[in-house]
C-alpha cells in the first residue's frame, strides 16, 4: 500500500474519523461539502494542528500520533495543488513555479522545468504574473509548481470546482496523466462523481466524518448501493481499448469482446480509455433488441437489485467489459422479472456518452 | 542650501535628518516584528503589548520624554547600563533619535500590522507545502507583498520623527548643535526677538520635506502595487 491514512480530529459539528489506505495511483476523497474532506486533506499535509492518528507515504512516516511524530508542512515533500490556485502575486509565473525547488533537497535542472512547462503548455506565460492569467491557466501553474518540488505526495483539493466545464475538460487530462506516469500517489479530494469516475483508481467516500465506503474504483462504483450524490449521478466506469475510428464520426472501443461505439475521440488506436456510462443512460431488455437505433448492446447476468424509497431501483448487470448499471422503475423492474440470476441485455445509445465520461486511464 | 540658510539653521536642519533617518531605520526592525507579533500570533499578554505600543501616541510627549529620561538617562535604569557599554542617550543626538523612535513606533507598527493582515495566509501555507520553512515564508511571500506597507509606515516614521518635540526637548534638552532639531530651532528662534524670518526658512523646510516624502512614497507604493496586481 502506496498511502496509509489514519486520522482522528475533533471538529466543531462533527467528529473526524477517517481510516483508509490506497495503492499507488490516485485516491479520491469523495462526499459533500462538510463532510470532511478538505479537513482531513489539510491534516494529512500538516496544515491544521490538532489531528491524532498516523499517515505515511511509501513508508515514509508522516505523522505518527503514537511515536510522537509530526512533520512540519514544510518537509512532508508535497505538491499542493489547491482549489484556488494560491499562485504568488508578486512572482513571475517562472518563479512560482521554481519557487518549490528552492527548497528541494536535490534540485533538477533546467530539462525538468522544460519538461514540465511542456506537458502543460504555459511556456507563453512564463514571463507573465498570476494577476494576468485566467483561471484554467492559474491551475496548469499550479499544477507545474506542485510537480516542481519534487513531491512524494500529490494532494489537490478540489482544484477544478472554481473552472467552468470547458476549463475543467481542459484541466482534467493532467491529472488523468500523473495518475498515469507518474510513481507518486495522488489524494484528489472532489464532491463531482464526473471527476471520480475519471481519475479514481481507489474510491474514499466520506460522510460526517467518517469512511462511508472504499475500494477500488470499478468495484466501488459499480455497486448499485453506493449513491453518495444522489441517483441521478450513478454511474459504472468501464475500461475499453480503442480499435477503430470509423468515417461516420464514431470511434469503436472494445471492452471484454463487447464493441462499444462513442461518438469520435481523439485519441490513437490501442489506447485503453475509462467509459462512465451513467446508469439512467441505459435500457435493460430480457430478449436480444432488434430493429433498435442505440448501437451498443451489452450482454450479461443480473447480479443485484437495489430499490429505493423512490419509483426507481438500481440493477447491476455483469457483463464481459464488466459490471454495467441500469437505473430502470420498479414498475419495470417487476414486469420484466429483473432478479439476480436472471440474463439480460444493457443498452446504451452512443449519443448519450458525452466526451467528459471518456478519460485517459 | 547653505547660503539661504544661516549655519545656526543648517545645523539644525542637517541634526533633524539624521535624527529622523536613525529613529526610522531603528524602529523599521522592532516594528516589523511586533506588528506581525500582533497580525498573526496570540500570546498571553497580547492587549498589554498593543497597549504598550500605542502609549506614545496618547500619553503627553512630555511624559514619554520624562520616562525615557528616567530610564535612559546617566542615572536611569537602563541608561547606567547601556553607558558601561559605551552607548550614551542623555543629552546627545543619538537621544533625539531614541525619543523620535518611541514616539514614531505605533504609527509604524499601526500601518505595518495592517497590511500583514491584508496577506492572504493560505498563501504562507502554499509556501509552506512547497518546503520553505518559516523564515522563508516570510522573507519570500510576506515580506514583498507588505512592501507598500512598511514603506508607508516609514515615511510615516520619518515625518514623525522630523516633527517630534515635546519628548525630545524634555529627554535631551535643547542644545545647539547636539540636540536642537528642527522643531526645537524653530521653537528657539520664535523666543527671540527677530527670529520670525529664521522660524518661518525652517518652517518652509519643514513643509519641503514632508510633501517630498509624501509624494516619494505615493511613487514607489503605486510601483511595488503595480508589480504585485501583475501585469
Amino acid at each position: 500500500m502506496s498511502l496509509f491514512v489514519s486520522i482522528k480530529q475533533e471538529l466543531a459539528q462533527f467528529t473526524l474519523d477517517a481510516q483508509f489506505q490506497a495503492p499507488k495511483g490516485a485516491t479520491v476523497l469523495f462526499g459533500a461539502s462538510g463532510s470532511g474532506k478538505t479537513t482531513l486533506i489539510n491534516a494529512v499535509a500538516g496544515l491544521s494542528r490538532g489531528s491524532v492518528g498516523r499517515v505515511a507515504v511509501d513508508g515514509w512516516v508522516l505523522q505518527d500520533s503514537a511515536a510522537g511524530v509530526w512533520l512540519a508542512p514544510h518537509k512532508r515533500r508535497l505538491g499542493y495543488v489547491f482549489q484556488e490556485g494560491r499562485l504568488f502575486p508578486h512572482l513571475s509565473v517562472r518563479q512560482n513555479l521554481l519557487y518549490g525547488q528552492w527548497f528541494a533537497r536535490k534540485r533538477s535542472g533546467a530539462g525538468e522545468l522544460g519538461k514540465v512547462v511542456e506537458m502543460l503548455g504555459i511556456g507563453p506565460l512564463l514571463e507573465r504574473r498570476p494577476g494576468a492569467l485566467s483561471g484554467g491557466e492559474k491551475q496548469r501553474v499550479a499544477i507545474g509548481r506542485a510537480l516542481l518540488a519534487r513531491p512524494r505526495l500529490i494532494l489537490a483539493d478540489e482544484p477544478l470546482a472554481a473552472l467552468d466545464e470547458a476549463r475543467k475538460a481542459e484541466i482534467m487530462p493532467y491529472f488523468e496523466r500523473l495518475r498515469d506516469e507518474s510513481e507518486v500517489p495522488i489524494l484528489y479530494v472532489s464532491h463531482s462523481m464526473g471527476e471520480v469516475a475519471r481519475l479514481a483508481t481507489t474510491v474514499v467516500a466520506l460522510e460526517n466524518g467518517r469512511v462511508s465506503r472504499a475500494g477500488p474504483a470499478a468495484e466501488v462504483l459499480g455497486d448499485p448501493g453506493f449513491t453518495p450524490a444522489g441517483v441521478r449521478a450513478v454511474g459504472a466506469v468501464l475500461d475499453a481499448r480503442v480499435v477503430q475510428h470509423h468515417a461516420d464520426g464514431l470511434s469503436e472501443l472494445e471492452a471484454g469482446g463487447i464493441p462499444l461505439f462513442l461518438p469520435r475521440i481523439p485519441q490513437e488506436l490501442g489506447k485503453v480509455m475509462r467509459v462512465r456510462i451513467a446508469a439512467h443512460d441505459v435500457i435493460l431488455s430480457r430478449e436480444e433488441p432488434r430493429g433498435l437505433s442505440a448501437l451498443n448492446v451489452l450482454p450479461g447476468e443480473i447480479d443485484a437489485v437495489r430499490a429505493g424509497d423512490g419509483p426507481g431501483a438500481i440493477v447491476s448487470v455483469r457483463t464481459a467489459a464488466g459490471p454495467v448499471l441500469a437505473r430502470v422503475t420498479r414498475r419495470s423492474a417487476a414486469a420484466l422479472g429483473l432478479v439476480p440470476g436472471v440474463r439480460c441485455f444493457a443498452v446504451v445509445k452512443t449519443v448519450s456518452i458525452a466526451p467528459e465520461d471518456v478519460g485517459g486511464r | 542650501m547653505t547660503g539661504w540658510l544661516g549655519p545656526e539653521e543648517w545645523s539644525a536642519v542637517a541634526l533633524s535628518l539624521k535624527v529622523a533617518l536613525w529613529a526610522t531605520l531603528g524602529a523599521l526592525g522592532p516594528g516589523i516584528f511586533v506588528a506581525y507579533a500582533l497580525a498573526r500570533w496570540s500570546f498571553p499578554g497580547k492587549q498589554i503589548v498593543n497597549g504598550l505600543v500605542h502609549l506614545p501616541l496618547i500619553l503627553p510627549p512630555v511624559a514619554t520624554g520624562y520616562l525615557l529620561l528616567i530610564g535612559f538617562g546617566t542615572q536611569g535604569v537602563f541608561g547606567s547600563f547601556l553607558k558601561e557599554l559605551g552607548i550614551v542617550f542623555a543629552f546627545r543626538w543619538t537621544g533625539a533619535a531614541l525619543a523620535a523612535a518611541v514616539m514614531a513606533f505605533p504609527l509604524l507598527v499601526r500601518a505595518v500590522r495592517l497590511s500583514i493582515e491584508a496577506v492572504d495566509p493560505r498563501l504562507e501555507q502554499a509556501a509552506s507545502t512547497l518546503g520553505a520553512p518559516r523564515g522563508w515564508v516570510f522573507l519570500t511571500v510576506t515580506m514583498p507583498l507588505i512592501l507598500p506597507g512598511i514603506l508607508a509606515g516609514a515615511v510615516l516614521a520619518f515625518a514623525k520623527a522630523m516633527g517630534e518635540f515635546g519628548a525630545t526637548i524634555t529627554f535631551v534638552s535643547n542644545i545647539p548643535g547636539q540636540t536642537r532639531t528642527l522643531p526645537s530651532a524653530i521653537y528657539s528662534f520664535l523666543q527671540v526677538p527677530g527670529g520670525e524670518t529664521a522660524a518661518m526658512r525652517l518652517v518652509l523646510v519643514s513643509v519641503f520635506v514632508a510633501m517630498g516624502a509624501l509624494l516619494l512614497s505615493e511613487f514607489i507604493g503605486r510601483y511595488l502595487a503595480r508589480r504585485v496586481a501583475g501585469g
